[in-house]
């Protein structure tokens, strides 16, 4: 394959797909696109379907219908071939706890077949570039939480993969860790490298991706990139208002304005401009008003709803 | 994905990771084989023998000590195979999620599965090594034939190891498999020519006997260590074959259905 084909295939390229357990439908009639280059989210709430639609991508979990095309191949056949070009970072710590640090990477590159030169030479880079090289000789259970994900993420690059799955990589982390993660993926991103992430925090999807989907009950609810997504769905500010007067909602209903009315609390979503602002700060403000920019949060909780999912 | 496709060299990886695990407390490992026929033989030997004398088997008069280190043998390989295959296996595929790292890289479930028995064979096969050198010493095996064992233990382990993985495949939860190990592995040890010879018993127990891989593994054991045996070591070959094929599938079967959802 020439670089030029190459770079017409779509990384992944997913059309109607379907998987059902039993009479429950988990991904209903899924289709998405991941370009080479790109940095795509997976968001969902709880049970969305997300999980199940990733390891559809590395053949973990075979389709009901439709077809999974990665790196322009086809899941069913071509599943060794795709593995071998794509890493992994699980939701669950996957890392082997028999194993010592440096253990867990080199064992890893044998899975994949490295020569042995070449498996010392990835480990001691991503160990260095991951910060664990004093920990090299560690048992897995002795690492930190922060630690642990990094290894994960080292071991989920030792094939020098052209794809990078990632299934919520910060969860359960303090901020300091998250950081260093985010920093990595970054970095990583910035040298090309393809990658696909599940998150639950809306801040880090917001920060990270190019292009993301909303994914609910199997479906997709929105595409785009998360400032558009934000821009159509949030507005340019947002105005939240605690115990909001029956004036105000009368306000709101009158300028057919874009709201969430939570009873003690009125969510005012901007999409007409600083004017709106001044409007409400002039004559609904005391000191109950809040003004902020619109988040993907916003957008998550207005497409999905606020109802507890389990 | 064709099944054929499924199987591939690779899948020495997942065995050679069990094998680095197992070197790094081998002393540990192999204390518990080098100890154990010296215990039995001890207590069988010292305590057991003046109760029951000479034993008969197969035509011929034997100590009880030289009539069960055979069987010690093949109920090591049956446990070594076994306890790897369920238990072990279990706690990677279930608490370490090893199997799940395993199956985001270019290994397929059948070979990380095969990996697996055939480790679960490794242990027996060294296990009855270390055995085989313990009983040498109390000069209870004929060399060099004794050393048929070893690739009887190979035989025998991947026998035990299939029916093991099977177990894990269907097991919800680590305690179950207690009642594999109480309905299949302790009757197996106790009724299997073991510790008493199968020809006195009523027909009904000779057939029952007849059945279990174990009295087969036993047979081949006794005709590799002293030479005799009162079955028939193709029969007994051809059925642990049997058993080591169809347990084998019934356990990627199970495992399949257990992982890929």
């Amino acid at each position: 394959m020439t670089d030029h084909t190459r770079s017409m295939t779509p990384i992944i390229e997913a059309r109607n797909l379907h998987k059902r357990f039993g009479t429950f439908t988990a991904v209903d009639d899924l289709s998405f696109r991941v370009e080479k280059g790109e940095f795509f989210g997976v968001l969902g709430p709880n049970g969305a379907g997300k999980t199940t639609a990733i390891r559809m991508i590395y053949g973990f979990s075979p389709l009901t219908s439709g077809s999974m095309r990665v790196f322009g191949l086809n899941i069913e056949q071509g599943w060794r071939e795709i593995r071998s070009r794509l890493g992994v970072c699980q939701q669950e710590n996957t890392l082997d706890p028999d194993l010592t640090v440096e253990q867990n990477l080199l064992l890893f590159a044998g899975y994949f077949s490295l020569p042995k030169v070449i498996a010392g030479q990835r480990s001691r880079e991503l160990l260095e570039y991951f910060a664990l090289e004093h920990k090299k000789q560690a048992k897995v259970e002795h690492l930190s939480g922060g630690m642990a994900r990094r290894l994960m993420l080292a071991r989920a690059l030792i094939n020098d993969p052209e794809l990078v799955i990632l299934d919520e990589p910060t969860t359960g982390l303090d901020p300091q860790s998250r950081h260093q993660v985010w920093d990595k993926l970054k970095e990583l991103r910035s040298r090309g490298l393809t990658m696909l992430l599940t998150t639950h925090y809306m801040e880090e999807a917001a920060w990270l991706c190019d292009r993301l989907i909303i994914v609910d009950h199997g479906k997709i609810l929105v595409e785009g990139t998360p400032r558009a997504l934000i821009r159509e769905h949030a507005g340019d500010s947002v105005v939240e208002v605690e115990t909001p007067s029956e004036a105000l909602r009368e306000f709101t209903r009158s300028r057919n304005l874009q709201h969430d009315d939570l009873g003690n609390r009125l969510i005012i979503y901007n999409t007409l401009g600083p004017d709106l602002e001044h409007q409400l700060r002039g004559a609904f403000c005391d000191q109950t008003c809040t003004f902020r920019q619109g988040s993907l949060e916003d957008v998550f909780l207005r497409l999905t709803g606020r109802g507890l999912r389990e | 994905m064709s099944r054929a496709g499924r199987y591939s060299p690779r899948l020495l990886r997942v065995w050679r990771r069990n094998l680095v695990v197992y070197r790094r407390i081998w002393k540990v490992n192999f204390l518990v084989p080098l100890l154990e026929p010296l215990f039995y033989l001890l207590a069988f030997g010292i305590g057991f023998s003046r109760l029951v004398g000479d034993v008969m088997y197969a035509g011929q008069e034997l100590t009880y000590v030289a009539f069960i280190a055979p069987a010690l043998l093949a109920t090591a390989i049956m446990f070594n195979a076994f306890y790897e295959t369920t238990f072990a296996s279990f706690v990677r595929m279930y608490y370490q999620k090893t199997f799940d790292a395993m199956l985001s890289t270019p290994l397929s479930l059948e070979e990380v599965i095969t990996a697996e028995i055939l480790w679960g064979a490794t242990k027996s096969v060294l296990a009855a090594g270390l055995m085989l050198l313990v009983i040498a010493l109390f000069g209870l095996v004929r060399l060099p034939e004794g050393l048929w064992v070893l690739p009887l233990a190979f035989l025998g382990g991947m026998a035990f190891g299939a029916v093991g993985m099977y177990f894990t495949g269907i097991t919800p939860t680590i305690d179950m498999f207690n009642l594999p190990i109480f309905l299949f592995v302790t009757p197996l040890f106790l009724f299997s020519g073991t510790f008493f010879p199968v020809a006195g018993l009523p027909v009904w127990a000779q057939i029952v006997a007849w059945a279990s891989p174990l009295y087969h593994l036993v047979e081949l054991s006794r005709w590799a260590v002293m030479g005799r045996m009162e079955s028939s070591a193709l029969v007994s070959l051809g059925y642990l074959l049997l058993f080591s094929g169809v347990f084998f599938g019934l356990a990627v079967r199970a495992m399949r259905r257990r992982l890929i959802k």
